[in-house]
C-alpha cells in the first residue's frame, strides 16, 4: 500500500478502479457484443485523449495532428494482418498472387521493401511503438529546439496530418489509397472477426487502457509531471533553472505520440481496417475535442470525455444526421465557454467533496493551513520568547 | 581597473561588450568586472541597457560583439540552461515562480538535481532535499506557507519565492532585476537584509531604481547610459557624479 500511495492519491486509487470496474464488469454486462465493440473502438481513441492531457492539459503544447500518430500505429498493426491475409491461395486470382489486392489493382508486381518486415508479428508490435516515437522525435527536435511552440506548432502539426493524408491516398499502390487498408482476418491464425475474438480484444484494449493510465500517473506524480505544469506556466523559469527545456518537450510529445499508435494498432484489430479517414486534420482535431469535453488535466476525465463524445456522435448522428456537426461544434463552445475543465473540472467542484466525505476519514492534507501570511512574517522576524 | 589587467581576478569580466537590434546599439563596447563576493549594482535611466546586459549574461540574449567570461570560461557561446548549471542565477523583473505549485514544489523543482528528462521521472524526495528546501525556505520568510499554491502569495512574497529559488541552485553569481520593485517598506527593509545575508560566499548583479535601497546594499554601483558606462565606484562617489547628477539623479 504504501508503494501504490507513492504516486497515487486515494482519490486517484478510486479514479482508476471505478474505469477499470466500468471496463471489465459494467459495459461487458450492459451491452451486446455489437455496441461493446463499438464502445472497444471509442476506447482506442481514449489513448489518444490521454496522451493529449500530458501534452496539451499539462506541459501546453497543443497539438492538431495526433491523428498522424493513431494511424502510424494503426497502419502498422494493419500491414501485418494485410500480409497474413494475402497467402498466394487466397490472392490466386491476382495476376500477382501472394501481395495485398489493391497492389495488384495499382499494376504492382512485388511487394514493396518497406512492407517485408510486416511479415514478422515480432517486427510490427516494435514499429507500432517506434515509428510513432521516431517521428515525433523528429518533428518535436526541429520544432522544440527552434522554439516554436504555440499556436505555431499547432499549426504545423496539422499541416503534417494534411501532408499525410495526402501521402496515403496519393500513393495507392503502396497504401490503399482512400480505401485504406481493409479486409482484415487473422492475427497469426486466428480470426479476428468472430465474437468471441471481438470479446478478447476489447478485454485486452481495455487492460491496456489501464496500462497506459498507470503508466501516465507514474510520470505525472515523478518530478517530471510538475515540471511539464511549470513548463506550461514559466517556460524561462525553468529554463534558468537549468533545464533544457526542448528536451522535456520532445518526452512529453513523443509520449503522447507512442499512447496514440497504441490506441491505432488496437482500433485496426477491432475494427478490421484502417483508412486516411482517421489521420487528416478533422479526426485530429475531434481527437483534441475529447480531451477538452473530458478536462484536460484530468487523465481520467479524458477517458469519460471521449466515450461520451463518441457515445452522443453515434447516438445522435443516428438520429439527426444533419444536425450531429452542429451538436458537435456548440458542445466545443459550451465546454469552452462554460465548463473550461471539462467533466473532470466539474466533477472536481461538484462531486469530488462529496465522494471526499465518503470515503474519507481522515482529513485532507495540502490543504494550508498555514497562519495567514503577515502572521507568519511576524512570527519569523518578532516574536522571541516573552518570558 | 583597466582592460589589461589579468581575468582571472575577476569571477565575470566583460569585455568589448555589444549587442545591436537592427543596427540600434542596446549595450555598446561595454566593460564591466564583478569581483567575488561583491554587491554590484547596475543603476541608470529607461534604456540605458541594464536589463539588456543581464540578458546577455545569462544567454536569454545573443551578443553581437566581445566577450562575457565567467571563471575564465566564455559564455557567449552556451545555451540558458549550460550557463545555469556553470553557477549563474537570474531573476526576472516579474516574479516568474510556477503558480499553480506549491512553495515547497517550486523550491524543489530548482534543487540542482535530476536535470534531464530520464533524472526528472526517478527523482526522489529524499531528506537531502526537504531539508535544504526547509533551510532555503526559512531564509526568504516562506517557512510556514510551504504547502500553499504560489498563486496565493502576495507580490513580495512571490518575489522572494523567486529569490529562493535562485539561491537552492548556490549560484556563484545571482543576478537580480529590479527585486524590490512593487515592495512596501517593510518588505524593501527585509529584502535588502536578506541580501546582504545571501551575498556571503557568492556575488550578486542587481539593477535597480530605488536609490536608498541600493544605498543600503551596494559595494560597488556602475551607472549605464545609452549602453555605455556613464560612471562606476561607490554609491559616493557615483552620487556626486555631475554627469551622473545631469542624466539620472537630477539636480
Amino acid at each position: 500500500m504504501t508503494s501504490i500511495k507513492s504516486f497515487m492519491s486515494r482519490q486517484e486509487l478510486i479514479g482508476i478502479l471505478v474505469i477499470a470496474a466500468l471496463l471489465f464488469v459494467v459495459m461487458p454486462l450492459a451491452m451486446d457484443i455489437f455496441r461493446l465493440n463499438l464502445f472497444g473502438k471509442y476506447l482506442t481513441y481514449a489513448f489518444i485523449a490521454v496522451g493529449l492531457v500530458l501534452c496539451w492539459g499539462k506541459c501546453g503544447i497543443l497539438s492538431l495532428g495526433q491523428g498522424v500518430f493513431f494511424g502510424l500505429g494503426g497502419y502498422c498493426m494493419a500491414m501485418y494482418l494485410k500480409l497474413e491475409a494475402s497467402t498466394p491461395e487466397a490472392t490466386a486470382i491476382q495476376s500477382t498472387p501472394g501481395i495485398p489486392d489493391f497492389m495488384d489493382w495499382n499494376q504492382i508486381t512485388a511487394l514493396p521493401w518497406f512492407w517485408v518486415p510486416f511479415n514478422s508479428l515480432t517486427f510490427t508490435l516494435a514499429a507500432i511503438i517506434i515509428v510513432p516515437a521516431i517521428f515525433a522525435f523528429i518533428i518535436g527536435t526541429a520544432m522544440f529546439k527552434r522554439r516554436v511552440g504555440g499556436v505555431y506548432f499547432a499549426i504545423i502539426t496539422q499541416a503534417i496530418a494534411a501532408i499525410l493524408t495526402i501521402l496515403i491516398i496519393g500513393q495507392q499502390g503502396y497504401t490503399g489509397g482512400v480505401n485504406g487498408i481493409t479486409d482484415l482476418r487473422t492475427l497469426k491464425g486466428w480470426d479476428i472477426r468472430t465474437d468471441e475474438a471481438k470479446y478478447i480484444l476489447y478485454y485486452v484494449n481495455g487492460a491496456l487502457l489501464i496500462g497506459v493510465l498507470l503508466l501516465s500517473q507514474i510520470v505525472l506524480k515523478s518530478k517530471l509531471g510538475r515540471l511539464l505544469v511549470a513548463v506550461r506556466d514559466q517556460e524561462d523559469r525553468v529554463r534558468f533553472s537549468g533545464y533544457d527545456v526542448s528536451n522535456i518537450k520532445i518526452f512529453v510529445f513523443c509520449f503522447a505520440a507512442v499512447l496514440s499508435a497504441i490506441g491505432g494498432a488496437m482500433f485496426t484489430l477491432q475494427v478490421g481496417f484502417m483508412s486516411p479517414s482517421f489521420v487528416g486534420i478533422v479526426p485530429s482535431i475531434e481527437m483534441v475535442i475529447f480531451c477538452a469535453v473530458g478536462g484536460r488535466l484530468s487523465i481520467f476525465g479524458a477517458v469519460y470525455g471521449t466515450l461520451l463524445v463518441n457515445w452522443a456522435k453515434t447516438t445522435f448522428s443516428e438520429t439527426f444526421p444533419e444536425l450531429w456537426l452542429f451538436g458537435l461544434g456548440a458542445l466545443f463552445i459550451a465546454v469552452v465557454l462554460i465548463f473550461p475543465n471539462g467533466l473532470s473540472g466539474l466533477y472536481r467542484s461538484y462531486v469530488a467533496p462529496l465522494v471526499d466525505r465518503i470515503v474519507s476519514v481522515r482529513p485532507r492534507t495540502g490543504r494550508p493551513d498555514a497562519p495567514p501570511p503577515a502572521a507568519g512574517f511576524g512570527a519569523k522576524t518578532t516574536t522571541k520568547p516573552a518570558e | 581597473m583597466n582592460t589589461l589587467s589579468n581575468n582571472t581576478d575577476f569571477l565575470l569580466s566583460i569585455e568589448n561588450l555589444t549587442v545591436s537590434f537592427d543596427g540600434f546599439k542596446a549595450v555598446d563596447d561595454l566593460n564591466l568586472y564583478v569581483d567575488e563576493n561583491e554587491i554590484h549594482v547596475i543603476i541608470g535611466p529607461n534604456g540605458a541597457g541594464k536589463t539588456t546586459v543581464l540578458d546577455l549574461i545569462c544567454g536569454r540574449t545573443k551578443a553581437s560583439d566581445g566577450s562575457i567570461k565567467f571563471h575564465n570560461k566564455e559564455l557567449t557561446a552556451m545555451r540558458e540552461h549550460e550557463i545555469v548549471r556553470e553557477g549563474v542565477g537570474r531573476k526576472f523583473q516579474n516574479p516568474s515562480i510556477y503558480e499553480d505549485l506549491t512553495v515547497f514544489e517550486n523550491l524543489e523543482l530548482s534543487f540542482p538535481r535530476g536535470r534531464s528528462v530520464w533524472g526528472a521521472l526517478t527523482f526522489q524526495r529524499d531528506t537531502d532535499v526537504t531539508t535544504r528546501v526547509k533551510e532555503i525556505a526559512e531564509m526568504v520568510f516562506l517557512d510556514t506557507l510551504l504547502d500553499k499554491q504560489a498563486a496565493l502569495l502576495s507580490h513580495g512574497q512571490k518575489q522572494w519565492l523567486e529569490i529562493g529559488m535562485l539561491l537552492i541552485q548556490d549560484p556563484e553569481l545571482l543576478m537580480l532585476d529590479e527585486p524590490v520593485a512593487g515592495m512596501s517598506v517593510s518588505e524593501r527593509k527585509q529584502t535588502a537584509k536578506l541580501l546582504n545575508e545571501i551575498t556571503k560566499g557568492r556575488s550578486v548583479m542587481v539593477v535597480e531604481h530605488d536609490m536608498k535601497f541600493v544605498e543600503d546594499i551596494a559595494h560597488r554601483v556602475t551607472v549605464l547610459h545609452q549602453g555605455k558606462i556613464l560612471s562606476e565606484g561607490s554609491m559616493a562617489k557615483v552620487q556626486a557624479d555631475p554627469k551622473v547628477i545631469d542624466v539620472y539623479l537630477g539636480h
